[in-house]
This record gives C-alpha cells, structure tokens and sequence, in this order.
C-alpha cells in the first residue's frame, strides 16, 4: 500500500472509529450532566439530596455495569472481530438514550418511570463496557509500529470530547428554550438529538473493514476458543490483567474523573458558581487540554508510556488540595470588596393554596469590585398560625463572577485536565501493548472499565459521601477538601505499583513477539 | 528491582483485607447509627459488593508479586 492510500486509510479508521466513540461518550455523559434535572424528574424527594444521591446511585450503577459490558462484549469482539461488535455496542447505546428521552415522568407512570431509567442506564453502561476497547484495538491494529500512542490518542480525545459535546448540547438548548422550559421538558432534547448522531456514526462505521490483525488470525484459525477463559483463567493474563488495574487504569481514572467531573461539580455545588458560569469554565478547559492527549501519545511514542502516565497521576497527587483551596478562596466573598451601595433586595409572598400560611422569597444582590455578582434566594413559609417557624428556610445562592477570577478558574480546570491528558492520552496504547492479538479485546476492555468505571466513576458518589460523614453539628457544611482523599489515595498506591512494576518498554508491533510481558511469560 | 517487587507483594497482600476490613468496620459504624436510613444501608451495601472482589484481587496481585511473577519485567 502506498504511503499516501495507508495515510488515507488511517485516517478513514481513527475517524470511524472516534466520531463512535465519542458520541458514545455524548450519550453517557448527559445523563450525568443533566442529573439533578432527573432526580426531579423520575425520583421525587422531600430532600433534594437524597434525590440526588438516588441519581448518583443509578449514575454508578451505569458505570459498575461497564465492566460486565467489557466481558460480553469483548469475547465477541474477540470472537466475532472488533467491527461488528462495536457497531453492535453503538446500536444499543443510541437506542437506550433516545429512549430516556421519551420516558414518561414519575408524575405520569409512577415508579415504572425510574424503573425504565434504571434498566437503560444499565443498557447504556453495558454498551459503553463494549465499546471503547474495540475502538482502541481497531485502531491500534491499524497503526504502523513506533506510531501507536499518537493514532490511539485520537480515540482518548474522544471521551473529553464527549463532555464537551454533552455540555455544549445542554447549555444551547437551556439558553435557546429558556431554564423553565428546559427544566419541564427541555431536558430530553439532548437525549433524542442522540438519534441523529448515532445513526450517522452507524453509516460511516458499516463501510469499515474489519482489523488486519483479528483478519489474519482468523484466517489462521488462531481465534480464541473461549477469550474469557483465557484472559482471565491463565495466570500469565491474568497477572497483566491486575497489573493493567492497579498499575495504571485505577490512577488513571480517579484522575480523569476528578479532573472533569468533581471538578464541575465542585465549582457548581461548593463553590456555587451559577449553572452557565460552571459549565462554561469546563467548556473552555476542555477546548484548549484537548490537543494535549495527542500530545502526550505521541510523546509517549518517543519516551515511553510509563512515566507520562505516572507524572500525571503524580502531579494530580500533589496539587489537587492547593487547587480545591483556592477554587474555594476565589469565590468566597470574604476575598472580596463589596459595594454596599448596589446591594438590593427584593421580597415577595404569596398565600399557599388552601391554607392562610404563605411562601416567601427574599432575594439579595450583592455586587462586588471585581465584578463578581452574588444572588442569594432564600425561601421560607410565613405561617399562620402564631409562634410556627420554618426551622430551615430554603437558601439557594448563585455566584456570577468577574472575568478575571472567571479566567483564573478556567485555568485552574485547565491544569487538572492536563494531568488527564498526561494519564489518559498513552492508555490505549500502553493497554493494547500489554496483550496478546487473540484476547486483546477482552483483556483490555475488563481492567480499562473497573479502572474508569469502578474507581474513577464512583470519584463523585464516594467523595459526596466522604463530605456528608465530615458533618457535624458544629460545621454543618462539612470539610469540603475532605472528598479529595479518596481520588488521592488510590492515585498514591496506584502511583507506586506503576513506578515499581510497569515497564517503559514500546512493543514496536504489538505482534506479541517484543512485548515486555507477555515475551517473558 | 525485582526483590523489591517481591518485598512490596507483602504490602499489596495486606492491603487488600485490610481495605475489605476497614469498609466493613465503616459501614456497620455508619449503618448501626440511629439517624441511618434505607440510603445508607443500599450506599454501603454497594460500595462493599464493588470494592471486595477488587480487595481480592488485590491480594492475588500480591501473592504473585511475592512469587516473583513479576520480577522480570523490563524496567
């Protein structure tokens, strides 16, 4: 093949490839964008935060099923071949988010509503177990030796790319519609725009052929009898498996979820930081770390992927207190200078239907030199009756800031996504290189998804759940650093096993002749 | 760098049930308050089922970096 067909090819596979992948990512990630939406939607609550836990907990279900989606789906793209299994995953993940779309709310179907949510979101986790390690593979099986990690990294930019895309959707369609709209029935818009991009995905992939490596093995006759069997039931895999695990994809994905999840979460729900501001700042992060996932797979080409991976999680290890703090520092209102001559407040109440008690809601602007807006919306019952008391009235802030410290906060996400672009970019390579051509799918897709899935999915659940425990009457709010322990501690203990146990060793053709674990087995 | 490996299979074999002893202590701790709920008991009992099989896992990657099965992995 000629240099100019193969670039042509290439480029037609890491296409294919990522436009799936990364609408894939699309479909996964709205869910958990849009989630306190949803909790009102298909959990009703009394307290919002068991509302949202509730979401949370189908939020990891959908990331605990990824593993189970890696076995399915990865024997038969052992099996099968790599193509027609992830045309396979890209079918169920569209079908099961255009779906949540249309699901009926609790107020309409009962608790048939967060039933169905349930069983999708499993679908769309199973799906997405499937997905990402044939993609990687198909791609990696493509890719001239010495080139792998740059060509690979163009399937990592995908899953960042995919939150881009999921909060670009959800921010248009809220300012076009209006937040009342979007909040009643807006939300399910970018389910359904799901459709579109998926059946497109579904068109370019079907022209696709299938990988050279699982053709050649096929014709062969080298396919695996049984690829779960073998990755798993053999020790010589099995250890590259653990090693795969706690070595590299653990670290990795609490670095990559607290990156951009916690992150944005953090901004919004500690900080305050109003909607729009929040995602914005996550959205301008992302636009300029993308390019440094093909930066840093394709250094890992030259250098190693060892120590590109382990200098992210290290850096993530060391920095991310300092970071947090300073998130906080910039949106408390202690740092700033009020201008007390703009501060208003408005009051109003109206008579609750049926009773003589009535709801009030009193709203302060404060303004500040900086340029920095602070809403605060306190709701409260006036009761009748007389010597009744709201024990504790409802109080929502809303934080707009200044461009400056606007700016400041973009760069403070910025940093943390580059520490993902450093774990993440040289994965797909490094896991590709770890295993042989005939369980390649299997055994990378089950240790990539406990990793992300397990480890870095449950980074905002575990870390809600460590602030709640930190409580106390005293400081009702809790330690709001306190989260941050569970994404640092196993990115330490995964940080030492890789420096102790992962080699720097490239395998030039992933042939499985000059691998440097499975050429010692 | 390979007797390392092997030394440092004792911390991975420890950790692992100690990581499975320490969330079960948390979790009767937080489950047996007065204040816990339904929700308590469904997060733990969750977190539990996910984090025991990778405790365990944990564990057989010990054992077999103490068995040396990783000691010739190039640096």
């Amino acid at each position: 093949m000629s240099e100019q067909a193969f670039k042509k090819t290439i480029r037609s596979v890491i296409a294919a490839s990522s436009v799936g992948t990364l609408i894939e990512w699309y479909d996964f990630y709205i869910f958990g964008s849009l989630a306190t939406i949803i909790s009102t939607q298909f959990f009703p609550d009394d307290k919002s935060s068991a509302a949202l836990l509730s979401t949370l907990a189908i939020f990891a279900a959908g990331f605990i099923v990824r593993p189970f989606g890696a076995l399915v789906f990865g024997r038969l793209g052992d099996m099968i071949g790599r193509k027609y299994t992830f045309l396979l995953t890209l079918v169920l993940m569209g079908g099961s988010t255009f779906a949540i779309g249309l699901i009926p709310t609790y107020k309409t179907i009962g608790v048939a509503a967060p039933l169905l949510v349930l069983l999708l979101r499993l679908i769309q986790g199973l799906a997405l177990g499937g997905e990402y390690g044939g993609a990687a593979t198909y791609v990696a099986e493509h890719a001239p030796a010495g080139k792998r990690g740059f060509y690979t990294s163009w399937i990592q930019t995908t899953a960042t790319l995919g939150l881009f895309l999921s909060l670009g959707v959800i921010l248009t369609t809220r300012t076009t519609l209006g937040v009342e709209t979007f909040n009643d029935w807006g939300w399910r818009i970018p389910f359904l725009v799901s459709s579109i991009l998926v059946v497109v995905s579904i068109y370019i992939r079907m022209k696709m052929h299938e990988s050279p490596m699982f053709t050649k093995l096929k014709k062969e006759g080298r396919i695996s009898a049984n690829p779960l069997k073998e990755s798993f039931g053999k020790k010589e895999n099995l250890k590259m498996v653990l090693l795969a695990l706690f070595g590299a994809v653990m670290g990795q994905g609490v670095i990559w979820y607290t990156g951009q999840f916690y992150a944005q979460s953090f901004i919004e729900n500690t900080c305050k930081v109003d909607f729009a501001q929040s995602r914005t700042m996550l959205l301008w992060a992302i636009a300029f770390a993308t390019p440094f996932f093909v930066v840093f797979g394709s250094w890992s080409d030259r250098v190693g992927r060892k120590w590109i991976m382990l200098g992210g999680m290290f850096l993530g290890l060391i920095s991310y207190r300092s970071i947090y703090q300073e998130l906080l520092d910039v949106t408390n209102d202690k740092n700033k200078m009020e201008v007390v001559a703009e501060k208003t407040q408005s009051y109003e109440s109206k008579l609750v239907t049926g009773t003589a008690d009535s709801l009030t809601k009193t709203i302060t602007i404060r303004k500040f030199e900086d340029g920095a807006v602070f809403k605060e919306t306190k709701t409260d019952t006036l009761y009748a009756e007389v010597g009744k008391v709201t024990i504790k009235p409802t109080i929502k802030m809303e934080k707009t800031l200044g461009s400056h410290d606007y700016r400041w906060m973009i760069f403070l996400v910025f940093i943390q996504i580059i520490f993902v672009t450093m774990v993440y970019g040289p994965i797909a390579a490094f896991l590709v290189e770890m295993f042989p051509t005939q369980i390649r799918y299997t055994s990378m897709s089950l240790p990539y998804h406990i990793g992300n899935g397990v480890f870095g999915g449950l980074v905002p659940f575990i870390s809600t759940l460590i602030i709640e425990y930190t409580k106390t009457p005293d400081n009702p709010a809790g330690q709001p650093l306190a989260g941050l322990w569970y994404p640092m501690s196993v990115a330490a203990i995964c940080l030492i096993i890789g420096i102790f146990y992962l080699s720097n060793k490239i395998d030039q053709n992933v042939k499985d002749e000059e691998n440097a674990y499975i050429h010692h087995q | 760098m390979s007797q390392l490996r092997k030394i440092l299979g004792v911390v991975w074999m420890l950790l692992g049930p100690a990581t499975i002893l320490f969330l079960i202590s948390q979790a009767s701790h937080k489950i047996s308050q007065p204040t816990s709920t339904t929700n308590d008991i469904l997060q733990w009992g969750i977190i539990i089922t996910i984090f025991v099989p990778i405790a365990i896992g944990l564990m057989i990657f010990g054992y077999y970096a103490v068995k040396g099965e990783y000691a010739e992995i190039e640096e």
